[in-house]
């Protein structure tokens, strides 16, 4: 058995920190939901925090 | 935020699922690190940088980046000398904070949560797959996400582009698409849908880099089908970047250099001398795909990403289990973005009954009386050495010593950070400071960050006032450092000046109309009204049309097989039957006004003697207005019985008559698109032909079927339809710009003429008939755009807040968009983007209140003398003329105003003040601007 968090009611678990996950983890808590976001590497971020620029309109996507 | 952690079982039901957890040790406290880089310093041992894509090395104990969440260091066991060895240690005495601990255990939690939403993401293609072009073997063929690392600035070579084997800047460079993409050979049918894109990126920098560089791109079909990449792909044209339609048959060795073998259309075997060769690799589905399916009990496809249904793309076989991003399909940023917000939405829904219990409010202390005396504090930053290497970050630190009001000051390496953050907060409780000055980077990305910890500090966030030393000193005066320390000294000094007069400034909230107004009631309106029920909250459609359903109930099934009439109908049904959706069938907007939380819309219903007009109130608005087919001119469509778009040519095949399936068809792609009348790729046509044709090859196998196209669109898994119709004898031929399909009448037949460009041959064919792929036109987007002052793209399509991070918002607040009124998509794409902005919209409803930007204009009531001027050039409607007492003095509407400053600068008698820029302000800005010009003028004369 696993050591127990808290119960915190209206919760979900975001598997996967990149960009997806990021965007879901926080339109959940602006809608008013206690988010887990689990993610198996060391960082958030995902693939998006490698890339240098983004298409088509070259921003920076850090 | 649980990272390093693994996911190991799944158990309960929706709405009471216990998810197991796994973290594995960093083996470095988080709350203690304060991320000083000291440790990797020290650190003896290499170890190859994964986030650099093994380009670089760093140390076993190490941060991928500087800007990475959490900001915490972390060590690798795999090649920690310690975890491995058990020796070494020298990190441990290293560390001021004693964050290091190596007794770190793995633990287990268990998560208690209503809904699980999967976002995985995707995985690598086998280097086995990349051994066939040469990876490996040869060190100057790079995957295009080592590229990705090699061009960024601050990757491992700062942006330089070298090959691997000698060092030489390529000159001749290849990219080579469809590497584990679209092949068969290592089973990854599909099309990964964002490789064209990329490519086209990554070729674009390095040819802005330096324009000398030759490049190459190797393609089967150049899929650019989303909003305006198009233009890019012709852009990259423009700029002398070849494409070329081939099949790359491999790469080898040729003297010092490489070789391409590839085949073209036209069966000739050419070669190709390069310098060097990006693979655009494709998106494999996740490493873990397997294990994930098995905890939660999902379903894969036959490609292991996650199976889902056309119309309803996100949710899973397991209730309460959702999906989203490249894990549910291959899909770009914009898409992914789309479908975690939808998620998030879906998610909402299941648990509408639990929001809000678990969430904790962060609260502040209450805001201090700034007094009269000016206390300032500045705070100036390295920014690693983005700015350092440049500026001189000590001597502009040192200038604002004396200055009048400064009472403390500081430099640090990255002001931002989550350590000094909190340095910055102490600072200003314990020098009781109550102005402050950032020098450091945009206040567009870092002054909420820095408003917020005022907030925390006890001061009104208005007290702070951001420098951007680094884009306009740094950036642009790259070259000039001492010119570039001046400027950041003067830009300094000017902001310590205008800090010295700013006001605590009020913040104000407005409460919301707990309502949506949906314009258009088809699939993408209807969706979003249930989505938004779901939640729990009203909304009123309005339909120009007689009856709700729009345009996909001129389809019969989409490509993947799904009954959209079916659907179609269940949908209507649940919409009338939902207590909380209004619908108002053949009503069109008329007028709105208002803001945020506060619209006040007047809608025409009917007409003749049955017209009447009336006012919805609601809080938000959603544009689902939907588009319609396009009628292109000069193909004999409406003019000959036997051209016919395919929508209608779906019809008929629906239908009962014999002859429905002729013996031979000719489909004609982009058909008045890409560069005709319309000058975008409409997204769904070639899916369209591909789902005619076969249908067609259904009932009348014999039939003859030839599709005329540019670049066959079937991204994602559509393309195993494209590669079924090949394989059932329907013939694909290309053609270009230069050789357009004609299509005439000759006596009785039609006639279709093109140039084979398989065959090299002119070609004239009569079929029996010709089915035009059309594309699609918005619907009223012109008018609703002047309304609503929103802007459009150049096609009349709606623009979007942020084209990459907020697809479904508009750049005025409180309105959203989704379905073809922001691009045409198919059901799928309309269905999740739906769900995406009912799930944008109820945020403001669910908050029950919006906050208005505390910089709003304000009028001296004394001053004003009533002129009116300000009220008629206000372009947000922001001012309105009141009577005070028996006069007509002018009145700001906070919630309105954008704080443009229009009305300030044209008051007659300077009445209105801009908050935080007030006249004195800007004055004193201006004048600080002058004090060392003139001390500089006279240390010269």
């Amino acid at each position: 058995m696993g050591k127990g968090m808290e119960h915190r009611a209206g919760s979900v678990m975001v598997l996967g920190g990149g960009i997806a996950g990021l965007q879901a983890a926080l339109d959940l808590t602006e809608l008013g939901y206690y988010v887990y976001l689990v993610e198996k590497s060391a960082v958030v971020g995902g693939v998006m925090a490698q890339l240098d620029k983004t298409f088509p309109t070259n921003d920076c996507s850090l | 935020m649980l990272t390093n952690a693994d996911f190991l079982a799944l158990a309960g039901k929706q709405g009471d699922f216990t998810a197991r957890i796994r973290l594995r040790p960093r083996y470095i406290d988080t709350d203690s690190c304060t991320a000083c880089g000291l440790c990797t310093q020290y650190c003896p041992r290499h170890h190859v940088d994964p986030y650099n894509e093994g380009l670089a090395l760093t140390r076993p104990i190490h941060i991928d980046y500087a800007q990475a969440v959490p900001a915490t260091y972390y060590i690798d066991p795999e090649s920690c000398l310690y975890l491995q060895h058990d020796t070494c240690q020298i990190c441990v005495p290293v560390c001021q904070s004693h964050a290091i601990n190596f007794n770190q255990q793995p633990e287990e939690l268990d998560l208690k949560v209503g809904a699980v939403i999967l976002t995985p993401g995707f995985g690598r293609i086998s280097g086995k797959t990349l051994a066939k072009f040469g990876y490996e073997a040869h060190p100057d063929v790079v995957t295009s996400i080592e590229f990705e690392r090699m061009t960024s600035a601050s990757g491992p070579f700062q942006g330089e582009v070298k090959c691997f084997s000698d060092g030489r800047h390529p000159h001749r460079l290849a990219f080579i698409q469809c590497v584990g993409s679209r092949d068969l050979g290592c089973d990854n049918g599909y099309c990964s849908s964002v490789c064209c894109m990329y490519a086209i990126k990554e070729a674009l920098v390095v040819k802005e880099h330096d324009p000398d560089v030759e490049i190459t791109i190797y393609y089967m079909d150049i899929r650019t089908q989303g909003k305006d990449f198009d233009k890019a792909r012709e852009r990259a044209e423009a700029m002398g970047i070849k494409f070329v339609r081939a099949k790359v048959a491999g790469v080898t060795p040729w003297k010092n250099r490489l070789q391409l073998t590839y085949s073209t259309l036209d069966g000739r075997h050419e070669f190709e001398p390069v310098d060097m060769v990006v693979l655009s690799v494709g998106l494999e589905s996740p490493r873990d795909a397997a294990g994930i399916a098995d905890i939660t009990g999902i379903e894969l496809n036959r490609y292991d990403f996650a199976k889902s249904d056309t119309l309803s793309p996100l949710t899973t076989r397991r209730a309460g289990v959702i999906v989203a991003g490249a894990f549910q399909g291959p899909k770009d940023i914009p898409e992914s973005v789309t479908q975690a917000s939808a998620a998030a939405g879906i998610a909402a829904g299941l648990l509408k009954k639990q929001r809000g219990q678990g969430i904790v409010h962060k609260s502040y202390p209450r805001e201090k009386d700034i007094g009269d005396e000016v206390r300032i504090g500045v705070f100036t930053c390295h920014c690693g050495i983005n700015i350092s290497s440049v500026v001189d970050v000590h001597a502009v630190d040192d200038s604002v010593e004396d200055m009048e009001g400064v009472v403390y000051h500081t430099d640090s390496l990255y002001s931002c950070s989550q350590d000094a953050i909190e340095t910055l907060k102490q600072t200003i409780i314990e020098h009781n400071l109550n102005r402050v000055v950032i020098a450091a980077c945009s206040p567009r990305t870092h002054e909420p960050l820095f408003q917020e910890t005022l907030k925390d500090a006890g001061l009104n966030p208005c007290l702070v006032e951001m420098v951007n030393i680094r884009n306009q000193c740094s950036w642009v005066h790259a070259a000039e450092p001492e010119a570039a320390t001046d400027k950041s000294k003067d830009l300094v000094r000017m902001a310590v000046a205008k800090v010295r007069g700013m006001q605590p400034l009020p913040e104000q909230t407005v409460p919301v109309m707990p309502k949506a107004l949906i314009v258009g009631g088809g699939i993408a309106g209807m969706t979003a009204a249930l989505t938004l029920a779901g939640q729990g909250f009203d909304s009123v459609i309005l339909e120009q049309g007689a009856t709700l359903g729009g345009h996909l109930g001129l389809l019969n099934h989409t490509l993947s097989g799904s009954e959209t009439a079916k659907y179609l109908k269940h949908l209507v049904a649940q919409v009338k039957k939902d207590g909380k959706i209004e619908v108002l069938t053949s009503a069109r907007l008329v007028q709105i006004a208002g803001f945020i939380g506060n619209f006040a819309s007047v809608v025409a219903t009917g007409t003749g003697e049955a017209a009447k007009e009336h006012t919805v109130d609601h809080g938000v608005i959603i544009l689902a207005t939907g588009g319609h087919e396009h009628r292109p001119d000069g193909y004999l469509l409406d003019k000959s019985n036997k051209v016919v778009t395919q929508l209608e040519l779906e019809k008929r095949l629906a239908g009962k008559a014999r002859n429905r399936a002729p013996g031979s068809v000719v489909m004609i792609q982009c058909a008045g698109s890409r560069g005709d009348d319309l000058n975008y790729c409409s997204k769904v046509c070639c899916n369209h032909a591909v789902k005619n044709a076969l249908q067609i090859k259904e009932i009348n196998p014999d039939a003859q079927v030839i599709v005329l196209y540019r670049d066959m669109r079937t991204y994602g898994f559509a393309e195993d339809a494209y590669r079924e119709a090949r394989l059932k004898g329907v013939v694909f031929i290309p053609y270009d710009l230069d050789h357009k399909p004609e299509v005439y009448e000759k006596g009785r037949s039609l006639h279709v003429k093109f140039f084979d460009s398989i065959l090299r041959e002119e070609t004239d064919l009569t079929p029996d008939l010709v089915a035009l792929s059309v594309g699609i036109v918005p619907d009223g987007t012109d008018g609703l755009s002047k309304l609503l002052k929103a802007p459009l793209t150049d096609d009349r399509f709606f623009l979007e807040a942020h084209v990459k991070l907020r697809p479904v918002e508009l750049p005025v607040d409180g309105m959203y968009v989704c379905g073809l009124a922001h691009t045409p998509k198919p059901v799928d794409e309309t269905i999740a983007q739906a769900q995406a902005a009912a799930a944008k919209a109820a945020i403001p409803l669910v908050k029950g209140s919006v906050s208005v930007d505390p910089i709003v204009s304000h009028v001296d009531q004394d001053t004003c003398i009533g002129c009116g001027l300000c009220a008629s050039l206000c372009p947000f409607a922001a001012i309105e003329m009141v009577k005070v007492g028996k006069k007509r003095k002018a009145h700001t509407i906070a919630a309105s105003c954008k704080a443009c400053g229009i009305c300030s600068s044209h008051c007659p008698t300077f009445a209105i003040s801009m908050g935080g820029f007030t006249n004195e302000q800007i004055t004193a800005q201006i004048e600080a601007f002058g004090e060392v010009s003139e001390k500089e003028t006279t240390e010269v004369s």
